[in-house]
């Protein structure tokens, strides 16, 4: 995985709470079996009318979204479906970073395995910036801060050891494999067998 | 602290391999990983590509379920796959079970089935096993005091790499049911009366043990249903503790302990409990003696009403609004009046024998209404196979419903099996997102006899009427 420290960018605001992973990427598009080019179906029904046609009023189709690449969701984003899909769409669209006031823990886990950045800021933090779409961010992943346009810095949680991945771009397989020598003794050594 | 402990926790410290500390998660090894052709084919890029090969194929169990049609023909051979990429997938699956050495609960195979429904049945599932499945219905393996939850496709070729699972550990939620449920309302109803009480972001981060005298009560598959929704309600996972109910449900299954082995396990599986007077981080306390059958009315299953109830008035909250507006419901006015052109009995969540049996006894002597279209799919081959032997399926087809192979089917619509845009679906599935079910499909959750009930009635129906 590639290392990421900053994300710099102006926001985009959904402001529907409990956006779930079938929204992100509805199920009929999971029969591919491949992780690439799934930014073309992210939102595909809220972007896209049920014959096709382009929804201009949805606001990742708006002129203002172009090039965004930190997207500011109402409360609760991600429940539902485990789907890997919802980050890997949101990644290949352009999407670095998720914001809310809560994320659900599947698709958090999934958003920090692939670089997609899973911030949770406090209800006034999270007020203000479903009032303000469109300001400047920066996202500092190593001091997990976000700065607003004003010079205020917000702390948002980040487990340590994904942010350490995060920031060196370290794969967590390669991780896990270094501990083989536990595995096989745990194996060896439990006291009942599965 | 006294040093009690919960179920959870001695399921979680049995498998830790290496303890978390504050700049590394736990691996966690798991006991059975359940694959799918959806969420796997990646996963198994990453092998390829990194020349790894599974480590435990041995503990890993396969079958094909979301993308596979349900259509009743006489080999599966014939079926059309719903599109070129699901045919893809499907061939997918078998070259990676096939390369890798992971037996395939396949198309020719008797045992096939929706994956949660099958690990129960073959008596792969069983207390104290970590359990883990690209698939957040996972949570339903905690019904046999199983630590069992959903993990995304990066996760699973970690898994197949190592048999473990870097995890940091998560907290405890209790949610305690007294009573007893009343006739006509069942886990179903229980589960999402539970949804609607803690909302759906209302276990994030925590693992659920479902508890009490009307947990106690009910049998393995009503359980199932309600460790199932555990995810519905954003917990980690949902456990029961497992008891006789859960040892008489395993004993002489294909792959649950025999001899010597079955009374050491047993043994071993009584003391899964949590000890008296642990605590949990939290609790939540409810009575099954006062519940009716639910139904939900908007577009998560947190939005959730007693059948006879009018739909809240909250509509000063945007998100709020724009769900009443997609499911074309009124505040106010309960959903009984509603009209309904589909019945879904299926899924992970309702589609095992006694589901069907439910369903079945009560459509008994009535139709399917005029307009209505009632599709009941089994959740395995196995449960299509008992069905049939007790006549369901003719109870079905004459009161003018569709009976089908084994499948996810209609839950999610992967297969083609598609809910109409704008129709209304009363399902036992687990999801009413927008279009979760099709394309603007409105999707209303309820018990197999609710469901049922509606269709016979053509709008949405308390199953009560019905019940002698």
């Amino acid at each position: 995985m590639q290392a990421i420290n900053r994300i710099r960018s102006r926001t985009v605001v959904l402001p529907t709470k409990d956006i779930d992973t079938d929204q992100i990427i509805p199920a009929r598009f999971l029969t591919t079996t491949s992780r690439e080019g799934l930014g073309d179906v992210l939102f595909h029904d809220l972007r896209f009318a049920a014959d096709g046609t382009r929804n201009d009023h949805f606001v990742l189709n708006t002129p203002a979204a172009a090039g965004c690449e930190i997207l500011v969701a109402g409360n609760n984003l991600g429940c539902g479906s485990s789907r890997e899909h919802a980050p890997w769409a949101l990644l290949d669209y352009g999407i670095r970073a998720v914001i809310s006031t809560e994320i659900a823990d599947i698709f958090r886990n999934n958003s920090l395995k692939n670089g997609l950045i899973p911030i949770v800021v406090d209800a006034q933090t999270h007020e203000y910036l479903l009032q303000n779409a469109g300001i400047e961010l920066d996202i500092d992943v190593k001091s997990s801060t976000l700065t607003l346009p004003d010079g205020k810095i917000v702390e948002f949680p980040i487990d340590g050891f994904a942010r350490y991945c995060l920031v060196e771009g370290i794969d967590q397989l390669g991780f896990l494999q270094t501990h083989m020598n536990s595995i096989e003794n745990y194996e060896e050594t439990r006291s009942w067998m599965p | 602290m006294t040093g009690a402990t919960t179920l959870f926790e001695k399921t979680w410290s049995d498998h830790v391999v290496v303890a978390e500390t504050a700049d590394t998660p736990a691996v966690l090894y798991v006991d059975l990983h359940l694959i799918h052709e959806v969420t796997t084919p990646q996963a198994f890029t990453v092998l390829r590509t990194e020349g790894l090969s599974v480590r435990r194929p041995d503990l890993t169990l396969a079958t094909m379920d979301h993308s596979t049609p349900t259509l009743p023909v006489s080999s599966f051979k014939d079926l059309a796959i719903v599109g070129e990429s699901a045919a893809k997938q499907i061939v997918r699956m078998e070259e990676n079970c096939r390369d890798f050495g992971i037996e395939l609960f396949g198309f020719d195979s008797e045992h096939r089935g929706i994956v949660h429904v099958i690990g129960p049945e073959l008596g792969a599932t069983q207390p104290g096993k970590t359990i883990v499945c690209g698939d957040s219905h996972t949570s339903t393996h905690g019904a046999f005091g199983a630590l069992a939850f959903g993990i995304g496709t990066t996760e699973v070729s970690h898994v197949l790499a190592t048999q473990c699972l870097l995890q940091r550990k998560p907290k405890t939620l209790a949610i305690n049911v007294a009573g007893r449920l009343p006739p006509g309302v069942t886990s179903k109803d229980l589960i999402l009366a539970i949804i609607g009480e803690i909302g759906v972001d209302g276990g994030t981060g925590h693992v659920i043990e479902f508890r009490g005298a009307a947990i106690s009560a009910l049998d393995m598959e009503a359980r199932m249903t309600v460790c199932n929704m555990s995810i519905e309600a954003g917990a980690r996972a949902g456990m029961i503790a497992p008891d006789d109910t859960t040892f008489e449900y395993l004993h002489g299954r294909p792959r649950s302990p025999r001899g010597a082995n079955w009374d050491a396990a047993v043994s071993r599986w009584r003391t899964l409990q949590s000890d008296p007077g642990v605590e949990f981080d939290r609790s939540v306390t409810l009575d099954a003696g006062n519940l009716q059958p639910m139904v939900t009315f908007g577009t998560n299953p947190g939005m959730v009403i007693g059948i006879n109830d009018p739909v809240p008035d909250n509509t000063a909250d945007p998100s709020f609004r724009k769900a009443l507006d997609y499911m074309r419901v009124t505040a106010g006015k309960p959903l009984t009046e509603t009209a309904v052109d589909v019945v879904f009995v299926g899924s992970c969540t309702n589609s095992r024998l006694s589901d069907l049996r439910q369903a079945a006894d009560l459509i008994t002597g009535h139709k399917v209404a005029d307009g209505v279209r009632m599709l009941v799919v089994p959740g395995s081959q196995q449960i299509k196979k008992d069905a049939e032997a007790l006549g369901l399926d003719r109870i079905f087809v004459a009161a003018g419903a569709e009976w089908r192979e084994s499948g996810c089917s209609m839950c999610l619509g992967m297969n083609g099996d598609t809910v109409g845009n704008g129709q209304l679906s009363v399902s036992t599935s687990n999801r009413n997102f927008e279009g979760r079910q099709g394309v603007g499909a409105r999707t209303i959750l309820a018990s197999p006899l609710t469901a049922t009930a509606s269709a016979i009635c053509g709008r949405v129906a308390d199953p009560r009427a019905y019940l002698q």
